[in-house]
């Protein structure tokens, strides 16, 4: 079990090795950036493949919890409080490190919340959201769910965009690196690029072999009940509310997170990244990676989400994940992954082979 | 009037009918008995359309039926009152009434609906004081006689029956049975699925008994009633209690 | 608050509420007859809109509207013989997906074919500041023949499905569909024809309301999100009550701006959804089963 977890994981790592080299090799080393950028967004998409797919709950608003926890840290981190240096608090946390003077780019010095503990409190502010929000919602089902989670997507977009302190429609820019170990930070500087691609792919890495554990345990399973049939769960004593409510939790915590890295690693974040578009972007990249499936949702995530930033879609961007919905829900609903597909693909693979293909006449309609 | 040979008809990977052959002559009224799960309803489903079978033939006066619509089935004269009812609960009676005589309408016999809403209106009485009244307030034996009657509207040729009697009381079934019956004198063609194989066999002229998709036993309906095997399965002690003192 | 500015507030929001209150309307139909909720419902305002300012350039105006509706009309009966007629028995959670698929695909296309120009169709009478004096107060004459085509709207098709055979079978399909084919009744077409006449309702409700909101590529999202609202409000499936709520809505918004900067008008009718998935997901009247998957 553990064992085929780590080697799931170790092929990952390879495989991320593999294209670094790659792209440096064909003499485009700043794809690495893209990738990284890849890796935080895949990160979201899995979170929401753990919603989706195990819990079977529908979340169109996740780009909100990415925002939540991007701008928080990006307006702690960059709202000069030196005006109220004197202030006790200040002093204290000054003191503790969690405040510090740093130089700002036109030259002065700004009295800043660091980033470790912003990062914290963007993330804890993001799940407490879910929680809040999750408590009422999670109660209903279908339609109901996504339009509450398309609302609180669309009302987080509307205060990125409307609000002055959080930059309006220009963001908030100026977000200084994460430092981690090693005088490496999470940023933009250039000679750091390699090690933050590394940041990122090590980042997802830890998070799947969380989410794996969680999907193997008994909260996993429980989970997979719940899905299957709520009802039998409930009377079987499974507490589906909480359940369900601890995923959300858990799933909005991590979009956040990978909204924290991400923001410092751009140094900064704009009103985009709320948008319902990127919601929906997310629930694309699940619904094509297959929504049981971590591992192809995070494979999809970081292809889809390279030639996009790479700008292989032009303005047909929005069009092309809108087309890939359909397709996918079309053709193979469980994703790319699915027998389903497979099928489909084996059966138009005959119809072009000239021997008689046995065709199940009652094949495909009633009882899916 | 029906003809079924060798009916294959599986749902994904659970084949719920084997191999079923049956027929139905022309102003008979036939009874097809069996157990829950048996597949009696898949069966009518599969004749009617809403399910296709994986193998086999269905042919309704001759005619193919395996490849046809439900509304094609329906417009050739093969009528089903479904299991459960399933009325239009949100309309009146009368309305529901008038969607069964949808296809009389489609064969440009207008004129005769009126007459045909009498009738039933005479067949079932009850029908008639209810009639502007939403169809899910009524009870149990009223929707089952409010499906009879819209299956009717449409002149069926073929009648197909899907368990009426379930969930009913003892005296609304007995008068469910009978109208069956009158319905069969007057020259309708009756094809009957039944849990409650006694009502249903001493109705008709002949049975199927269908366990777990296959056609077991079949006969005229008082050798089948007279048949240990049918007597212990089906007619067992219970049933029969429930059933004695009552013509 | 002074009573001309109230009055004002209040036929602003009764001009919005009414195609607020068509679109719900519009939900209604196709959620009754399918259990689909139409995300690309708002989609089908913004087409009536845009085909007919494109129109306009060569039909005199009555004409261009007609045959935006019924171009619009057309493209509903499309979208569900080509994505939603031959899927059997989908999910919730699938239908809801491939709606918002559609929505965005028929966004973008607008967007190729349009650009981000804002357009509008000129006033049916008189002009931008024509107006005509109601109780003592001045409105514009568009806004009557909004009010006016909203209203007319709801009463043809609430009519249509109350009096017609075809109205008939239409709710006969959305009540039972498996009755209903049973009964012989075209269930296939009769959903289609669920998607036309939604897609009519909006398109024509987008043709009135231009003039005065301007019609862009991109208004369709959130009159969605307010249709879908005004539905849930009302009672999902509950046509009448959709109307009702489609004004109550419309006017809460309109005098929200009174309180809130205009930048978080969007954001009071989200609000209101949030409140009643939270407080009664069933409606102010009364709707089928929320937690129903």
């Amino acid at each position: 079990m553990r064992s085929v977890r780590l080697r799931q994981v170790a092929v990952f790592l390879v495989l991320a090795g593999a294209l670094q080299l790659g792209a440096i090799a064909v003499g485009k080393p700043f794809w690495q950036t893209q990738l990284t950028m890849s890796a935080y967004y895949a990160l979201v998409a899995v979170g929401l493949s753990l919603l989706m797919g195990y819990a079977g709950q529908i979340s169109l608003g996740h780009a909100g919890f990415f925002a939540v926890g991007g701008y928080g840290s990006a307006l702690l981190t960059t709202w000069d409080l030196s005006a109220h240096k004197a202030a006790g608090v200040l002093q204290a946390l000054q003191a503790m490190g969690a405040v510090v003077a740093r130089p700002d780019p036109f030259g002065g010095t700004v009295l800043t919340v660091h980033p470790w503990p912003a990062a914290v409190v963007a993330v804890l502010l993001a799940m407490a959201a879910a929680w809040l929000v999750g408590i009422p919602v999670l109660k209903l089902s279908g339609h109901y769910l996504a339009m509450a989670t398309l609302g609180v997507g669309t009302i987080i977009a509307a205060i990125a965009v409307g609000t002055q302190a959080l930059g309006a429609a220009d963001g908030i820019s100026g977000v200084p690196p994460l430092p981690l170990l090693l005088g490496v930070g999470v940023g933009g500087a250039t000679s750091q690029r390699v090690a933050n691609y590394w940041v990122a792919i090590g980042l997802l890495a830890v998070c799947m072999i969380l989410l794996l554990n969680l999907v193997d345990s008994r909260v996993g399973r429980a989970l997979r009940a719940i899905h299957g049939a709520e009802d039998a769960a409930d009377a079987m004593g499974v507490d589906t509310a909480r359940y369900k409510l601890h995923t959300f939790v858990v799933s909005a915590g991590l979009a956040a997170l990978a909204g924290v890295f991400l923001t410092h690693f751009n140094g900064g974040i704009g009103p985009s990244e709320a948008s319902i578009m990127k919601s929906v972007k997310y629930v694309a990249m699940v619904a094509v990676g297959g929504m049981g499936s971590l591992w192809g949702t995070l494979g999809v995530s970081l292809l889809l989400n390279f030639l996009s930033l790479r700008g292989y879609f032009g303005t047909l961007d929005d069009a092309v994940f809108g087309a890939i919905l359909i397709g996918i829900m079309l053709f193979s609903p469980d994703g790319i992954m699915s027998p389903d597909l497979r099928r489909i693909l084996v059966a138009g693979w005959r119809r072009l082979r000239p021997a008689p293909a046995s065709v199940e006449k009652g094949a495909s309609e009633e009882g899916r | 009037m029906l003809r079924i040979r060798n009916l294959d008809v599986a749902y994904g990977p659970v084949t719920v009918l084997r191999r079923v052959s049956l027929h139905v002559n022309k102003g008979e009224v036939v009874a097809i008995v069996g157990a829950n799960g048996a597949g009696k309803t898949t069966l009518l489903k599969t004749i009617t359309g809403l399910v296709r079978p994986r193998a086999g033939e269905i042919a309704l006066e001759g005619q193919d039926v395996v490849r046809t619509s439900t509304e094609q089935t329906v417009a050739m004269g093969c009528s089903l009152v479904p299991e459960g009812r399933q009325v239009f609960a949100s309309m009146s009676v009368r309305d529901n009434l008038l969607m069964g005589a949808h296809v009389q309408y489609r064969r440009g016999k207008k004129d005769e609906v009126a007459a045909d809403l009498q009738r039933v209106y005479g067949l079932f009485p009850v029908l008639e004081k209810r009639r502007d009244q939403f169809a899910g307030t009524l009870s149990g034996g009223e929707q089952q006689m409010l499906a009879m009657g819209r299956a009717l509207m449409a002149r069926p040729s073929l009648l197909m029956l899907d368990e009426p009697s379930m969930g009913l009381a003892p005296l609304v079934m007995r008068d469910i049975f009978a109208t069956v019956s009158r319905v069969a004198s007057e020259g309708c063609t009756v094809l009957l699925v039944e849990q409650n194989a006694r009502s249903a066999l001493k109705i008709a002229d002949r049975g199927y008994v269908l366990e777990t998709g296959r056609i077991v036993l079949q006969g005229t309906a008082e050798e089948l009633l007279a048949n240990q095997d049918v007597q212990r399965a089906y007619l067992g002690r219970d049933v029969n209690e429930e059933q004695e003192g009552r013509p | 608050m002074a009573g001309e500015l109230f009055f004002q507030y209040l036929i602003a929001g009764l001009t919005y509420g009414t195609i607020y209150a068509v679109v719900g309307m519009g939900f209604n139909i196709i959620y009754n007859a399918t259990g689909i909720i139409n995300f690309a419902q708002g989609e089908f305002v913004m087409l009536g809109g845009m085909t007919a300012v494109s129109l306009h350039a060569f039909l005199p105006l009555p004409l261009a509207i007609v045959v935006a509706v019924l171009v619009t009309m057309v493209v509903g009966a499309l979208i569900e013989v080509t994505f939603i007629r031959w899927l059997s028995r989908p999910s919730v959670l699938r239908m809801i997906i491939i709606t918002i698929g559609i929505s965005i695909l028929i966004r973008e296309a607008a967007l190729l074919l349009w650009g981000q120009d804002v357009r509008a169709l000129p006033y049916f009478t008189g002009n931008e500041i024509t107006s005509i004096a109601v109780g003592g107060a001045r409105i514009s004459p568009q806004v009557l023949w909004t009010l006016g085509a909203c209203a007319g709207l709801v009463v043809l098709v609430t009519a249509f499905f109350r009096f017609t055979m075809l109205g008939r079978q239409m709710r006969a399909c959305a009540a039972n569909r498996v009755a209903a084919s049973l009964c012989g009744l075209p269930t296939r077409n009769l959903i289609t024809l669920s998607f036309v006449l939604s897609a009519g309702m909006g398109a024509l409700a987008g043709c009135v309301v231009s003039p005065i909101t301007q019609t862009q590529y991109g208004i369709g999202t959130g009159l969605a999100i307010k249709g879908f609202t005004v539905a849930i409000l009302g009672g999902l499936g509950n046509s009448l009550a959709a109307v009702a709520a489609g004004l109550l809505l419309g006017i809460i918004e309109s005098f929200s701006v009174s309180l809130l900067p205009t930048a978080f008008k969007d954001a009071v009718s989200i609000a209101v959804l949030l409140a009643i998935l939270f407080a009664r997901p069933s409606g102010l009247f009364g709707a089928r089963a929320a937690t129903r998957p």
